[in-house]
């Protein structure tokens, strides 16, 4: 049955493909082509349009009334924007078709190379892509939902248990990468043989600041799916949200310097001072705004349709006033998501709650999808200066550093952790250190008086390469092999709740006992503050909820809804509530190839329309890639459809 | 150091105490300052009273059954090795020893722990923790937060999860099995300060 599907499937599919380039083929040179759109620039309407709008009115000598017209200029951007945003998703659609690539190879290496595939296309006919990883751009609209997602997805548990070292690594370890990164490569720019003496100290620091920084994003998409330990877990998670203040300041502080021929004491100091500035700021902002968004969910009750804008504006808002200032926008919103989420979670209706948390994730991974797949294809699209010399040490540099710098760090900070981190637990902790779009961008946007800006850029596009493919593909088989100590995602039961309640008292109790205090001390005081104070101006019903209760509320009505699945029939109502609690995984089946069929004749509808309405090599590049694609993952496709 | 040797001095088989409990020098001798500071009255021995002096320790929820820990039954004070023994329990477990059959079972190892946590449920030591003393537990760290037949609901859950011979019960071997995906060995370890 499987095979039969497999080849009228692929009838069909070549069927549509040979229509679809027929049609192309018809001459479509009758519409403007859409001038080539400055770089560095986010696309903006033409300046002219259309005389007098579209030609409701003709001239006496004209025709008669147009009955069917034509405006693209009008809808142009909206219009681009959303068809880049259904191609990159289609993208990850069919990366699941064949779910064996996407257990080894994280989604974020296909996503670049799909947008390799296209920049290349693109890149043959002349046309620039737009200009996504462009300062503005990436920084006030790409990055906020990413960030968001991770702040409020966060587990704070742990987090506030290892607050300390998170804090530890991410300031002093991305020093030590930056000052470490910066004056060997320096040295290295001595030599003569790599002719890149021009390249003095300021600049290098410069560099080095930028691509010493862990990225967010990058880091997430690889250790999303592998389940280390949860300390591990979250010092890697929290290094790359909190090391940006660090990077910023940095980046602001050499970039004013690499100006000046002389560099004096005083400039450090300020940079210290920036750096507290900088840090203390971004966190205060987000709490601030953090309780003020919570306080505003109190009286939402009458106006729970807009429950959830709330939480988007808020947190938005702490992320531009933060940029406003200068101030680490990412810790301001990650330290908002983190304050809102315990109080909002209770003020505001199960749907809102069940709408904020589905919107936040599927913000964040649209903005993932395009920011990787615009790395690939703005790789192929800008201007390269290659240097094997520079090149070579950068990468070689970096993970000498970062090694050095995670195993002295270890050393000075497991004396004061409960659970020490051992050999493994370090290993991973260096080779995850995944660079990303951010430094991507911030090299993008360097002013160009830095004259090897475009060596820059191909350094750091080598590095995010190297670090995303390959560490990022070997990541999962290394945890494997060197048997990481795992996580156990799954332990809701209300057993292990309650008896893990009782433990953390005995703890505490424990350690009162022999006079000393650690964390325990400090999360008690803070939830007796919590409790008197901050619960009652900030959540309306004040009913203090512990969370064996909770957990015990939230199981039951897991069992109230098994019950409901078993026993009724009605498949309406079951998948309504369902939909609410569970996610159930497809189920390969006859529909599958019926539905596979359905995804790549819609997609290539869509592509019929973008050739009717715009510049024909547009289309034309589109086209191709997707051919590709499907061309790529057919033979994978029927393999999986007949072992399935 | 020389007040270290001058104070371990004091302490009778403090040889055997540290090859037992697996403590340092220099943690035996900061447990027996605290010992001091908690012995107000010099008798060399602990009663109730004494670790009820601790505030914070009074305004846990399970503050008694933890002092009651330390009294072996029928005792009604403790001596510096019983305390010591009780709080070896919380030293992280050793990664380097080897499993040595012969040996009797580490004071901190991961059974351990567990039979510790089992006793502060189960009072009357009979072995199994029975309702009654869960919803004892129960109610004490609850306090005021809910209602009796939501505490009665969330009990006979607890036990329905668990108990898997039907008893009405949980024997030390369900409680085992129950939390054999948690590290406890993370969750009951004190990093004990020198």
């Amino acid at each position: 049955m499987s095979t039969m599907g497999g080849l009228s499937q692929m009838k069909l599919a070549v069927n549509f493909l040979t229509i679809g380039l027929v049609i192309l083929s018809l001459p479509c040179g009758s519409y403007t082509e859409i001038p080539p759109k400055p770089p560095g620039s986010v696309t903006v309407l033409p300046p002219v349009k259309p005389a007098g709008g579209p030609q409701a009115f003709p001239d006496a000598e004209n025709s008669n009334l147009p009955v069917f017209t034509m405006d693209y200029a009008r809808i142009q951007v909206p219009f681009e924007v959303t068809l880049w945003v259904l191609l990159a998703s289609f993208a990850k659609i069919g990366f699941h078709v064949y779910h064996k690539i996407t257990f080894w190879v994280p989604e974020s290496c296909l996503l670049i190379s799909i947008g390799l595939i296209v920049g290349a296309i693109m890149h043959s006919v002349h046309e620039e892509p737009p200009a996504v990883l462009s300062y503005n751009v990436f920084f006030l609209f790409m990055l906020p939902p990413i960030v968001l997602e991770s702040g409020y997805f966060m587990p704070t548990r742990p987090f506030f248990e290892n607050v300390g070292t998170v804090l530890w690594f991410a300031v002093v370890g991305t020093l030590w990468n930056s000052i470490g990164i910066g004056m060997s490569l320096y040295a290295v720019c001595q030599i003569e043989a790599f002719e890149v003496q021009d390249i003095n100290l300021q600049e290098n620091m410069l560099f080095a600041a930028i691509i010493s920084a862990v990225d967010p994003v990058a880091v997430l998409s690889v250790f999303e799916d592998v389940s280390v330990n949860e300390q591990l877990y979250i010092v890697v998670f929290g290094e790359c949200l909190f090391n940006d203040a660090v990077t910023v300041v940095l980046y602001n502080m050499f970039i004013f310097v690499a100006d000046m021929p002389v560099v004096e004491p005083v400039d450090v100091f300020l940079g210290v001072a920036r750096f507290f500035v900088v840090g203390l700021g971004g966190m205060g902002f987000g709490v601030i705004f953090g309780f003020v968004a919570s306080f505003t969910t109190r009286f939402t009750s009458n106006v729970r349709e807009i429950e959830p804008l709330f939480i988007f504006m808020y947190s938005y808002l702490a992320y531009l006033v933060a940029e406003l200032f200068s101030i680490s926008s990412i810790m301001a919103i990650v330290t908002c998501a983190l304050t809102m989420k315990y109080y909002v979670e209770e003020n505001v209706s199960q749907r809102s709650c069940t709408t904020i948390r589905h919107v936040v994730k599927m913000l964040g991974t649209i903005s993932e999808t395009l920011i990787f797949f615009f790395l690939g294809v703005v790789t192929i699209t800008t201007e390269h200066e290659w240097n094997w010399g520079y090149i070579m040490f950068t990468l070689l540099l970096a993970l000498v550093w970062r090694g050095l710098g995670v195993l002295v760090l270890t050393q000075i900070i497991n004396p004061f952790r409960t659970i020490p981190f051992n050999f493994k637990d370090q290993f991973i902790l260096g080779y995850g250190g995944l660079r990303g779009a951010i430094s991507f961008a911030l090299v993008f946007t360097l002013p160009d008086s830095i004259g090897r800006k475009k060596l820059f850029l191909t350094t750091t596009i080598c590095m995010i390469m190297f670090t995303v493919f390959i560490q990022g593909i070997s990541i999962r088989p290394l945890i494997e092999f060197i048997n990481v100590r795992r996580t156990n995602r799954n332990l809701e039961t209300i057993n292990v709740e309650i008896h893990s309640r009782l433990i953390e008292h005995t703890i505490a109790g424990v350690e009162d006992l022999c006079g000393q205090w650690s964390h325990y001390y400090w999360k008690d005081k803070f939830l007796k503050f919590n409790n008197r104070i901050l619960r009652k101006i900030l959540i309306r019903d004040n009913r203090a909820e512990s969370s064996i209760v909770a957990l015990y509320k939230k199981l039951e009505l897991q069992n109230a809804m098994e019950i409901l699945d078993t026993v009724s029939g009605d498949i309406n109502a079951g998948s309504s509530i369902v939909s609410l609690q569970y996610v159930y995984p497809l189920s390969p089946s006859s529909s599958c190839s019926l539905s596979l069929s359905l995804y790549f004749a819609l997609s290539l509808i869509l592509l019929l329309s973008l050739s009717l309405a715009c510049s024909p090599s547009l289309s034309l590049s589109l086209v191709l890639s997707l051919t590709l694609s499907c061309s790529l993952f057919y033979p994978l496709l029927s393999k999986g459809l007949k072992s399935s | 150091m020389g007040s270290t040797n001058s104070t371990l001095s004091k302490i009778p088989n403090v040889e055997e105490l540290m090859q037992e409990t697996g403590f340092t020098p220099a943690h035996i001798v900061r447990l027996y300052d605290r010992f001091e500071a908690l012995d107000k009255e010099k008798t060399g021995h602990l009663r109730p009273q004494d670790f009820g002096a601790i505030n914070r320790l009074a305004m846990n929820p399970i503050g008694d059954r933890i002092i009651g820990a330390f009294f072996s039954p029928g005792q009604e004070t403790v001596d510096f090795h019983s305390f010591v023994r009780i709080l070896a329990h919380f030293r992280p477990a050793d990664k380097k020893h080897p499993k040595d059959p012969s040996m009797p079972e580490p004071v901190n190892s991961r059974t351990s722990k567990l039979k510790f946590a089992f006793q502060l449920y189960d009072q009357d030591k009979d072995g199994k923790i029975s309702r009654a003393e869960l919803l004892q537990v129960l109610r004490s760290m609850l306090e005021m937060q809910v209602t009796e037949e939501q505490l009665e609901s969330i009990a006979d859950r607890t036990i329905q999860e668990a108990d898997l011979d039907k008893d009405d019960a949980i024997s030390f071997e369900e409680f085992r099995k129950s939390l054999e995906k948690v590290n406890i060995d993370h969750k009951m370890s004190i990093r004990f300060l020198r």
